[in-house]
């Protein structure tokens, strides 16, 4: 036993020498043809997280395609984290250490974000999030600008978010439902924190009682005693907040024809390959994304989600079209900075002023109380309530770019389909 | 009303652990395997299904055919190119195989699980219900694709029991979870018995992946969950025994339907997993195992 117990262990040693060997022969050669590499880590087998490498390989194509960077192709590098904080901390190390990338635009889940957070700080690799929403991702650079400086949220906050639902939800329930009273229903991860919180502020603000706050866990896959609990409070409307979870939940409703509507955020009816995920269950489900396939929020949006659709044959999950826009962003910022030293980049990113797929990206500065997250607002970004119509997404509010009218299926008894 | 409610889902989520839970005991106390890629032979038949029934368009009934000959295939497979190898090997000493044949399932069980995440993404599928629709049982809104997947779950358990006990393979294959050489020296072929009980394990594992999938939905991130819950199941009924898996599942299935009405969604497997810490402590053979 002994003598094959070592020799298994020279074996490995040779196949680590020899895999050692490779690697730095590989980044040796990658030096020499200097392209300008961007990291892209996220969940590639989740829906959500698929859209993120798909979206940045676009716009990288589209960008060499144009000449490139300062003559300069982009390289994207892929690496999938299996929704793992670790496995993506070791794939930023790599990226950062072996693969020697510019920047890294990564995940959309807040809890991998959260731990790249510092690694981006220590290792000076500019990131940026192009999906994951949790407010603490700023207020964590606030507390220590000089440190996590390098870190830029992409997508809106939670807070933001739970802002634009709340608007939409007095257009829509309140001023033409007569809706009073609702029930949040959030998992419970990490970007649902802030979004509550605020869902708690906001809602009684607009006119919509909270009957109910329900923080399920992501594991539930029997969402009966959760309906069950909530059609007995009798609210108007379920106002939702779900990234993780979403087929399950929507599927339940459907089929347990539960009459109360729901509303808000559910991420993965994002993707077009929801409708089919969900047999068709997603049917007059309304949720906030920030574009959408079939309306010009920019004169960007459209043509993207047109190309995306060529190249992957669906519709891009909410966080491909920012991974699209971040890797414009980047490379407008390496343009500016005249190459890629991380503090030059991230002065330039702090500067960024740019049109892309979801609106006009100009990042908040560092006195703001939340610091390189997205500006939010008119003549920025505004957000979209999109829902399911018969297959397809149709955005639904606000007013002036809604191309179709929010309409519940036949089980939700609105107060105005019961009057009827 | 929330009485009846808990009957009534408790009721089907049981069976449905009833019919995982079969399968797995009977491959146990027949072949000696604890087979740790049950959960992802599940989602296999549960996936498969959601693929036919849209992509193919072979619609409830054809897709849910077609996800339980999937579950049979890979059960075929898991014996003859994971199981049967190690069983026959003579490099393996005898004491060792168990322990090869439930890490090579449980490796053989990730590669499935990775092979699904890979081709059709860990975002959760769910099988079209053969029949859509709800029916009110006293006031309880109640999916009739719930009352399917209990009635469906019972009765081939039912068509288990008549095998076993009715006919001359069945009560073979009782003998050879008794006493395979005994069976062997009669003149049984036992490489036959133990195709005919992977068969039968398919099967109720395919149909049980399919229930699941058209009432719970599945992803291959369920695929660990799945297999530790038939394991749970397993352990508190008595391993091997199959009546005894019966009353586990019943037992699980309405503790954590109560659990999940009475107290919150949230911890629905706690009091299950305390409960099975306890029997193991008090009765390690389990609620009805043999020794």
């Amino acid at each position: 036993m002994g003598s094959r117990t070592s020799a298994w262990t020279r074996a490995g040693a040779c196949a680590a020498v020899a895999t050692l060997c490779v690697a730095g022969m590989t980044g040796g050669t990658a030096r020499a043809a200097d392209p300008l590499k961007i990291g892209v880590i996220a969940e590639e087998s989740a829906i959500s997280g698929i859209a993120i490498p798909n979206g940045a390989k676009l716009a990288a194509e589209e960008i060499n395609k144009a000449g490139g960077v300062n003559g300069r192709m982009i390289q994207i590098i892929e690496y999938d984290d299996h929704a793992s904080a670790s496995d993506a901390v070791r794939a930023f190390q790599r990226a950062a250490h072996e693969d020697h990338v510019a920047a890294v635009i990564a995940s959309y889940m807040s809890e991998v974000v959260l731990a790249l957070e510092p690694w981006s700080g220590r290792l000076h690799t500019p990131m940026i999030t192009p999906g994951a929403a949790s407010d603490n991702i700023t207020k964590r650079i606030k507390e220590d600008y000089d440190h996590l400086k390098y870190t830029f949220h992409g997508y809106m906050t939670s807070t933001s978010i739970a802002d634009i639902v709340c608007d939409a939800a007095k257009d829509m329930l309140v001023d033409k439902l007569h809706m009073q009273t609702a029930v949040v229903m959030s998992e419970d991860a990490a970007w649902t924190g802030p979004l509550d919180a605020e869902y708690l502020k906001c809602l009684p603000k607009i006119g919509l009682k909270v009957l109910d706050h329900i923080r399920l866990s992501p594991d539930t896959t029997d969402f009966t005693p959760i309906y069950n609990k909530i059609e007995g409070e009798k609210p108007d409307v379920i106002i939702t907040g779900l990234s993780h979870v979403g087929v399950q939940p929507t599927v339940q409703w459907q089929q347990q024809q539960v009459p109360i509507p729901m509303f808000g955020i559910s991420s993965q009816a994002t993707s077009s390959t929801f409708w089919k995920d969900t047999n068709g269950a997603a049917q007059g489900v309304v949720f906030n994304m920030a574009s959408a396939p079939d309306t010009p929020v920019t004169p960007k949006t459209i043509p993207f989600a047109k190309a995306y659709v060529a190249k992957y044959g669906i519709d891009p999950g909410y966080a491909g079209y920012t991974a699209y826009d971040d890797v414009y962003m980047i490379a407008d910022a390496v343009k500016r900075a005249g190459g890629t030293d991380p503090d030059k980049l991230v002065d330039a990113l702090e500067k960024t002023d740019y049109v892309g797929t979801i609106g006009r990206v100009v990042f908040r500065g560092r006195d703001s109380e939340f610091p390189h997250a997205l500006t939010i607002g008119k003549g920025y970004i505004t957000g979209l309530m999109v829902e399911w119509d018969h297959g397809k997404q149709v955005t639904v509010w606000p007013e002036g770019v809604a191309e179709g009218k929010m309409s519940f299926p036949a089980f939700v008894k609105t107060k105005q389909s019961s009057a009827n | 009303m929330l009485t009846l409610q808990i009957l009534i889902d408790g009721f089907a989520i049981s069976s449905l652990y009833a019919l995982g839970a079969v399968g797995f005991t009977l491959i146990f106390g027949v072949c000696g395997v604890l087979n740790l890629s049950h959960g992802a032979i599940m989602v296999a038949a549960a996936v498969a299904a959601w693929v036919f029934a849209g992509t193919y368009g072979a619609g409830p009934v054809g897709g849910a055919l077609g996800g339980v000959v999937v579950g049979l295939v890979v059960a075929y497979v898991t014996y003859g190119l994971i199981v049967r190898p190690i069983q026959r090997s003579r490099l393996i000493p005898h004491e060792e195989k168990e322990i090869f044949v439930l890490t090579s399932t449980l490796l053989w069980g990730i590669m499935i699980q990775e092979a699904i995440a890979y081709f059709f993404t860990s975002n959760p599928k769910t099988v079209p219900p053969v029949i859509p629709g709800v029916i009110n049982i006293a006031g309880v809104r109640t999916p009739t694709n719930e009352l399917l997947t209990a009635v469906v779950s019972l009765g081939a358990i039912g068509l288990l029991w008549v095998l076993v006990n009715g006919t001359r393979r069945g009560r073979a294959l009782l003998a050879a979870a008794i006493n395979p050489r005994g069976l062997t020296l009669l003149g049984f072929e036992l490489d036959r018995i133990y195709l005919l009980v992977w068969t039968i394990y398919g099967l109720l594992t395919g149909i049980a992946g399919v229930l699941l999938g058209a009432f719970l939905g599945v992803s291959s991130d369920n695929v660990g969950t799945l297999t530790a819950s038939a394991f749970s199941i397993v352990v508190l009924g008595g391993l091997g025994s199959v009546s005894g898996s019966l009353v586990a599942a019943f037992v699980v299935g309405y503790l954590e339907t109560c659990t999940a009405y009475l107290v919150s969604p949230t911890i629905r497997t706690v009091p299950v997993l305390l409960l099975l810490v306890a029997v193991v402590y008090v009765r390690p053979q389990g609620l009805l195992g043999r020794r």
